[in-house]
């Protein structure tokens, strides 16, 4: 960031006092922080998992945009990279994962799967995309993303960042800072518990095969 | 070419002089189904056969027992493929029962320990019951999953058509997505009347706990051990995606283990027998998502056996060049995520990761795709390798990657710390290996010199001149020592073939999206960087395979891991199963 970006229009700094002295608001020094400091999970679910790891190493080096470091628990870390096939088995981890997420938090659809299903969506053990459980903040598209794909997402998502701003984040605000999703549960099939009234009502109406 | 063409493997179990009929009169008969092989025993004498396989006959590598469900016919099948550790041909046998529950079938298990996780698979998917399993659970669905998915009767939630293309998409293309279509507006389905609020959840991990060995000690001065329960994973660093075991710890010493699967059950097999045979493809780059290459060599091997099409010459070649590259980038990758779990985190990997660019880059010449190559095709490849990558890849073959190789064994083979880490953890035997059906790196580190370029030809490796790499001692060194030395057997092998590689065209025939594959059955397999690849397909003339299974080697060679963990301590079991090579999207399929 230099010092022309870093300073907001409306304050003239005196021509001697430049480069020493910034003037900007708090929203963007702030946001300038963590988009710079994104801490991935260090969470693989399928294949981009592996360019996700591409996108670490050497070539790509994720470094460069201070997402380098990887936490393998969630209680540290600030993005959710879902990266791979989301199934009904393993979906209700992956919504604990990210209850256990501190805010701010940020969930990336990466690829075709965990966007909207994939090339396995019709599969009976497949969640049509982590969007029916998770607020999804960027999709990649790509079956896998390349590395330069993902980073390209996760520039959208710094650009995201900043343009947030903490009177109106709701971490900082009244109430629980955190929104739990409740836990889906394995039975017959997968039991989204939001929506338990609805498949009541929806079995409730199926008629009987026999009859 | 001087040497002469052969582009089929034999087929196992033709015109054999194994006449097990005679043997067991009454008990089996030679399956004559136009297109299939092998024989087909009584269920009663299921036993008595395969002890006379392995025991007489010296069959005694399990590769894969598969079910298929031959809904018209009222019909289950048991396919059982068992071969020579010393080389040949393999034997099928099936085992067929009528299609009314309980559908039961004796199991296996203590005459090829290595059927024990495809029995559980085969139970999950099939609902056929292994009678004297002693830990018949679900494997890849969870406990309380209603019915068994793999019955050509059951209908996942997003059910359009029993086969591809559906008519929504092809050749009108009125698609509506699929949530719009479903009854619940989601990829599920519950029973008739299903209330959630009255559903009473059943635990699905109680019959895992229960199925651990109880366990406690006692010392000579009286003081009573009591056992820890530690669940690794499905979130966890260092279980190369999301594997999970659940180990019994008696202070760090391993005294059982399970592990439970399932977690990226992607459902390959179903939705491949929903697909036509050639939009399998793609679909098999994403099983073993690191050596795509090979994974369309082990499919493409058993459609083309099928169909019985030559691959054209260059074509061959060009997937010796592939397979041998992506074993390379597999065994680099192998030894940074290796030492990842010894605990140097990610300095090794990025290394590896280093040489595997330089490796796919050759891939996106050649098929467009860095990971997902999709390159093959019934009788040869989609394209050929454009000039300038073929010079880069000679660069590599035969400047770049000796040297590296050289370079890591500089660093690591005789690391004092590596050493001291792998030298006799985690050992199996020789016996042990061919019992639980360890195939590939795994059963060659055991003393065993079985790989399937040598003890079943196929493709053109009858052309090579390399070595089969073996070391006896059944550790984890050794396997490291395996992985390092096949590296470079795979550059004696790509040094051959780009000497040798021919001009010409790169496939046989014309390309077509649709290809007629006469009804049959065929086992195509090869030696993937990881173990046995397999793909039992099969025909019934139609445009989609009637049955399509992947014997899938990271899921098999797991079948050992209890075998190798217990009595090692805990920080060792990360990394006996790191050293396994498993891969999830192939593990769980």
């Amino acid at each position: 960031m230099d010092d022309h970006e870093l300073n907001s229009p409306g304050y003239d700094i005196p021509e001697d006092m430049k480069n020493v002295v910034a003037i900007t608001t708090l929203d963007r020094i702030y946001n300038w922080g963590r988009r710079s400091s994104v801490w991935p999970m260090m969470f693989g679910l399928a294949c981009c998992a592996i360019e996700m790891i591409a996108a670490q190493a050497a070539r790509y080096d994720m470094a460069r945009f201070g997402m380098e470091v990887m936490r393998p628990t969630p209680r540290q870390s600030d993005l959710m990279l879902v990266s791979g096939t989301v199934t009904k088995k393993m979906v209700p981890a992956i919504v604990r994962l990210y209850n256990q997420m501190p805010e701010p938090k940020y969930v990336v659809a990466m690829g075709a799967c965990a966007s909207g299903g994939g090339p396995f969506k019709e599969g009976y053990n497949v969640v049509s995309g982590i969007d029916k459980f998770l607020p999804v903040d960027v999709y990649i598209p790509g079956c896998p993303p390349t590395p330069q794909a993902l980073i390209a997402g996760l520039i959208k998502l710094q650009e995201k960042i900043d343009k947030q701003s903490i009177r109106q984040v709701r971490w900082y605000r009244k109430g629980p800072d955190s929104v739990e999703i409740p836990v889906p549960v394995l039975g017959p099939d997968l039991i989204d518990l939001r929506r338990k009234a609805e498949i009541k009502q929806i079995a409730a109406q199926v008629p009987s095969k026999e009859a | 070419m001087s040497t002469p063409m052969q582009t089929e493997a034999p087929r196992p179990a033709q015109n054999s002089p194994l006449d097990l009929a005679a043997k067991f009169p009454g008990a089996v008969r030679p399956d004559e189904r136009p297109g299939y092989s092998g024989w087909i025993v009584e269920k009663d004498h299921l036993r008595a056969v395969a002890t006379f396989l392995r025991d007489e006959l010296g069959y005694d590598l399990l590769s894969s027992v598969t079910g298929v469900d031959y809904l018209p016919e009222g019909k289950m099948e048991v396919v059982y493929q068992v071969y020579k550790t010393t080389g040949g041909p393999g034997v099928f046998f099936k085992v067929q029962v009528p299609r009314v529950d309980p559908i039961e079938v004796p199991s296996v298990i203590d005459i090829w320990p290595g059927a024990d996780f495809q029995e559980r698979e085969i139970w999950d998917l099939y609902g056929i019951r292994f009678n004297g399993h002693p830990d018949l659970r679900r494997i890849l669905t969870w406990e309380g999953f209603e019915g068994h998915p793999m019955r050509k009767d059951w209908q996942e939630a997003y059910y359009e058509e029993e086969a591809k293309p559906y008519k929504s998409r092809w050749p009108e293309g009125h698609h509506v997505s699929a949530e719009e279509k479903s009854l619940y507006k989601d990829n599920v389905r519950y029973p008739e009347k299903f209330d959630p609020e009255k559903w009473t959840p059943t635990d699905p991990e109680e019959a895992l706990y229960a199925s651990l060995k109880k366990y406690t000690s006692t010392d000579e001065s009286g003081m009573e051990t009591e056992r820890i329960v530690v669940n690794m994973g499905p979130q966890h660093p260092s279980t190369h995606g999301v594997f999970r075991a659940v180990v019994v710890l008696d202070g760090e010493t391993v005294v059982s283990l399970k592990p439970v699967m399932g977690y990226l059950h992607r459902n390959h097999e179903k939705i491949g027998e929903r697909n036509t045979f050639l939009q399998n493809m793609p679909y098999t780059d994403r099983l073993d998502y690191f050596n795509s290459m090979s994974n369309n060599w082990g499919y493409s091997l058993a459609v083309e056996k099928l169909m019985g099409i030559q691959v054209a010459e260059r074509a061959e070649y060009l997937r010796v060049i592939m397979a041998e590259l992506t074993r390379i980038q597999n065994h680099l990758i192998w030894i940074g995520m290796m030492l990842n779990d010894l605990g140097t985190y990610f300095t090794p990997a990025l290394y590896a990761f280093e040489e595997r660019e330089l490796i796919l880059d050759i891939f996106e010449a050649a098929s467009g795709s860095r990971m997902m190559c999709n390159y093959h095709r019934f009788g040869g490849v989609v394209r050929d390798v454009p000039p300038e990558a073929f010079e880069k890849l000679k660069g590599l073959v035969y400047d770049r990657l000796p040297a590296k190789i050289e370079e890591f064994e500089r660093y690591l083979t005789e690391n004092e710390i590596l050493v001291a880490r792998l030298k006799g953890i985690g050992y199996l035997s020789a016996e042990d290996a061919i019992a639980y059906s360890m195939t590939g790196p795994m059963l060659r580190a055991s003393g065993v010199p079985y790989d399937i370029r040598r003890a079943e030809p196929y493709g053109i490796y009858d052309r090579f001149d390399f070595d089969v790499v073996t070391r006896p001692e059944g550790d984890m060194y050794a396997r490291y020592l395996v992985r390092v030395e096949e590296m470079r057997q795979s550059l004696r092998i790509l040094e051959q073939a780009i000497r040798d590689i021919p001009e010409g065209p790169v496939l046989s025939g014309k390309p077509a999206y649709q290809v007629r594959v006469p009804p049959g059955e065929a086992y195509g397999r090869i030696e993937a960087p990881k173990g046995e690849l397999g793909f039992y397909v099969i025909s019934t003339g139609k445009p989609n395979p009637w049955r399509y299974h992947v014997r899938a080697p990271s899921f098999i060679n797991l079948t050992a891991l209890e075998k190798m963990c217990v009595g090692n301590k805990i920080a060792d079991f990360v990394a006996i199963l790191g050293a396994v090579d498993i891969v999830l999207g192939e593990l769980d399929r």
